[in-house]
């Protein structure tokens, strides 16, 4: 009887504190999206829903890359209770290069450096308030970053 | 035990700005080794959490289109001198580094 009780209060505390996380941190690495190998398959792993094109969201990358091997990209937002925001490039043999989850506490505004075989669309989508908006551009690559 | 992670944190402000350099080969297993005629292996760094006084600021997940010798950016709010900044990864082979540093 004792042990039942114990064994009772232990599962409430484990059921409160999994309610307690923020719903933001309960996502792992989605890895079949990783796995993808085209846009259309990422962006059915990640999202659910609408995306729209938006001019909230800016995203920094050369017109024309020298080196493919390292492409710097920045995206940021005016849109608010910014979720998520992903990078992807279209012609990769893996599209979705990074996708990051932000808290609260963030403001909207990340850079990374990318690879990218050949010249392709880079398109990022921020998830902000539960919906989904987009932003894209066409880069040159000169030199691709890929292989060797 | 992977390289250490190269932080630069400073608060502008009530913004801090964080620049990251994460020294790792970011092989996507698609290279040719120009020697041996052989493929590299996949080794690339998966996941990278961003932690502010211990609280998770943000959680980035990468996959083989990061380049090698990762660079992050990245901004949030409430930071104040003192303040410690965590940041740690962990790569498809296991492997993990974490560093910190400290506002001023």
């Amino acid at each position: 009887m004792k042990l039942q009780r114990r064994a009772l209060i232990r599962s409430l505390f484990t059921a409160a504190a999994v309610m307690a996380v923020p719903r933001w941190l309960l996502a792992s690495r989605p890895d079949a999206a990783f796995d993808a190998d085209n846009t259309a398959s990422v962006v059915g792993d990640l999202f659910e829903g609408p995306i729209t094109e938006s001019d909230q969201v800016t995203l920094k990358v050369p017109d024309i890359a020298e080196n493919g091997a390292v492409v710097p990209v920045t995206v940021s937002t005016a849109l608010t209770d910014v979720e998520s925001i992903s990078v992807m490039v279209e012609n990769n043999p893996t599209p979705l290069v990074a996708m990051f989850e932000l808290s609260p506490q963030s403001v909207p505004e990340i850079s990374v450096r990318i690879k990218m075989g050949e010249s392709s669309k880079v398109q990022t989508v921020v998830k902000a308030g539960g919906k989904l908006y987009s932003a894209s551009k066409e880069v040159k690559v000169t030199i691709g970053g890929c292989g060797g | 035990m992977g390289k250490p992670i190269k932080i630069k944190a400073k608060i502008k402000g009530d913004v801090a700005e964080v620049k990251a350099l994460m020294p790792h080969p970011m092989e996507s297993g698609a290279r040719v080794d120009a020697d041996t005629g052989e493929t590299v292996p996949k080794h690339y760094i998966e996941e990278v959490v961003c932690k502010h006084n211990g609280n998770v600021v943000n959680t980035a997940f990468w996959g083989t289109g990061v380049s090698k010798n990762p660079y992050m950016a990245f901004k949030f709010k409430g930071a104040k001198p003192g303040d410690k900044l965590e940041i740690s990864w962990r790569d498809n082979t296991g492997d993990t580094s974490v560093s910190e540093v400290t506002f001023k």
